[in-house]
């Protein structure tokens, strides 16, 4: 199992921002996404502050820019929307390139996808430079409930065997000459995910006997209990302060 | 507005680790006295279930593609607090590693796409599993009904709390007739898979489902070539079926809510459908919430402006309708599975096949 547990995010290093307990960067990343999205979309000039702050942390964490932009087409789904926006907003209207468009929904448009990307951008990083059981570490020590915690790690270890599960059912069906190929091939599919439900059930009742017989009472022993020093937490915590004075001189301005 | 919505889904949250707890003891074994530590593998793997399953392509035409969103389906087979728990987990993981939908959405998303599609989908489906015949086809067909109107619901949410945290003028009518209409159609896809997926559980694990438990099935014997009855070892009294009256008014009051809003945002456009059927086509359902959902959620929730000191007040009362409304279905929902457990644990010779 060992290999499987570094997600397709992580990329790994050495770098001082690896380095930092998890749940400082954790506060951080929150702290960020808060103040950039509460920072006036007509200060245009502070997005870019954002961004360059964000590539100094990417810098400081020796993640490649074009690993950070590649991953970063994972919004593109998301902002299609905002792209609407111009198209259907009311009020005043420009005309642009022969099409009609309204002022306000411009301004909406480069408000989702600005703070949008900065937000996705920030996330990047930090799964980039975490890896996933000390993410759920860490939203442990932010005092999430532990049992929510357990079972978000227990989904992180049985994702893939799960995923897995799924793709030999696939390679099953399709060894067998079927293609789904219209809503007339459902009843087959909603099959597989009946019978994976029943499965996942059936596998989680044996790890939980799998568990008990080893001493398992509901509680999982934490090993590596990280406690992050006063100049960790600044050390995290300067790029939030950083935002939050663009932030304030975004208000004054 | 995202912190008004963070407080609810946190509430939630919180209330159903203490129904999951429950639910999962008792699910497997009745009566047999599970410790809270089945909670947790069970769940994640519940969750890695629903993880999985919201990758399974289901084709509509050429090219296109739709996928399970599982709200319903969770509810229906492991029970609603369960389900909110699986599915907001999955949520909170796709915000953290996979920066899905933005982790200040993740309350609106909590709210809109766990809570709401399980809370709705359960109350119709113990609603509609009443007033239908006891059989396998009518559970069928009471997930068909619960996943139809969960997608829509959560839509009608979603709407009221971008009337309360928007900014942008594009009008409330506008919105909610784009997000109903797309969301009916995404609805039908994902009762259709929902139904089906149900019924292919039932047919192999009935006693898996959590929504079919009260379906027993006579014992049969074959005795000289001949079906006869088995004795029964113990009468199971289905003890909640006599007094199904809590969930009766709840599951009621909240359809009625939802008809009300429904027809209400309906009528404001009333060719909204056809329209936003011919502007966003079926294809929209291969994006579904990725497209139609979560940037919005991002939008509405992302701007502070004096827009929301009016509307404030308005959103305090909806979300406190919200809130009564969830509370209310929660608290006839546990009601009343605890007469069945107690049915249960009376009759531990159970006859299910």
């Amino acid at each position: 199992m060992g290999a499987g547990h570094s997600h397709r995010l992580y990329r790994h290093g050495h770098s001082p921002v690896h380095a930092l307990p998890p749940h400082t960067k954790l506060a951080a990343v929150l702290a960020f996404v808060i103040v950039v999205v509460s920072t006036p979309r007509e200060a245009m000039w502070a997005f870019a502050a954002y961004a360059v702050l964000l590539g100094a942390v990417a810098y400081a964490a020796r993640v490649p820019a074009g690993f950070l932009l590649k991953r970063l087409l994972i919004e593109v789904p998301f902002v299609a929307f905002a792209v609407l926006l111009p198209f259907v907003a009311e009020g005043e209207r420009v005309d642009a390139l022969g099409l009609s468009l309204s002022v306000n929904g411009l301004w909406g448009a480069w408000n989702v996808l600005a703070k949008g990307t900065l937000g996705v951008a920030a996330s990047v990083l930090l799964a980039a430079t975490t890896e996933l059981r000390e993410l759920l570490h860490g939203l442990q020590r932010l005092r999430l409930p532990p049992l929510l915690v357990q079972i978000a790690s227990f989904m992180v270890r049985y994702g893939d065997v799960i995923t897995d599960e799924m793709r030999r059912m696939r390679i099953a069906r399709e060894s067998r000459g079927f293609e789904a190929r219209g809503i007339r091939h459902w009843g087959v599919l909603a099959k597989s995910a009946g019978a994976l439900f029943i499965r996942s059930y059936e596998r989680g009742e044996r790890v939980h006997l799998a568990m008990v017989s080893r001493g398992y009472t509901g509680v999982m022993p934490v090993i590596d209990e990280v406690a992050a020093s006063r100049a960790q937490w600044s050390y995290a915590l300067a790029l939030p302060c950083a935002a939050l004075v663009v932030c304030l001189l975004g208000w004054t301005l | 507005m995202s912190a008004a919505a963070g407080v609810l889904a946190a509430g939630a949250i919180a209330v159903s680790l203490r129904g999951a707890r429950r639910e999962l003891d008792t699910a497997a074994r009745p009566g047999a006295g599970g410790g809270a530590e089945r909670t947790a593998p069970l769940a994640g793997l519940v969750a890695a279930f629903i993880f999985a399953v919201q990758m399974l392509n289901f084709p509509v035409a050429a090219g296109t593609s739709g996928h399970l969103l599982g709200g319903a389906l969770a509810a229906i087979l492991v029970g609603p607090y369960t389900g909110v728990l699986c599915v907001s987990v999955v949520l909170l993981l796709q915000a953290v590693l996979f920066a899905d939908g933005g982790l200040t959405a993740l309350g609106v998303n909590i709210t809109t796409m766990a809570l709401t599609t399980t809370v709705v989908a359960y109350a119709l489906f113990r609603v509609l599993v009443k007033l239908l015949p006891n059989s396998r086809r009518s559970v069928t067909a009471a997930s068909f009904v619960a996943a139809l109107v969960s997608v829509p619901a959560s839509a009608v949410v979603f709407t009221l709390l971008y009337a309360v945290g928007g900014t942008t003028d594009v009008s409330i009518g506008k919105v909610a007739t784009a997000m109903v209409g797309v969301h009916v159609l995404i609805g039908l896809g994902e009762a259709a898979i929902t139904a089906l997926t149900v019924g292919a559980v039932i047919a192999v694990r009935p006693d898996l489902v959590h929504g079919a438990r009260g379906l027993r099935q006579q014992l049969k014997l074959r005795v000289n070539g001949e079906l006869v009855d088995a004795p029964e070892a113990a009468e199971p009294v289905p003890a909640a079926a006599r007094s199904p009256r809590t969930v009766w008014i709840a599951g009621l009051v909240t359809s009625l809510l939802l008809a009300g809003f429904v027809s209400f945002y309906a009528s404001a456009n009333p060719d909204g459908l056809e329209k936003v059927a011919a502007d966003h086509g079926i294809d929209k359902q291969a994006e579904e919430h990725a497209a139609a959902d979560s940037p919005l959620a991002d939008y509405g929730v992302k701007d502070v402006d004096d827009a929301r000191l009016s509307g404030g007040l308005a959103g305090v009362i909806g979300v406190g309708v919200t809130v009564v409304a969830g509370t209310g279905v929660f608290w006839a929902v546990r009601r009343r599975r605890t007469t069945d457990e107690e049915a249960e644990a009376t009759s531990p010779a159970d006859t299910s096949v």
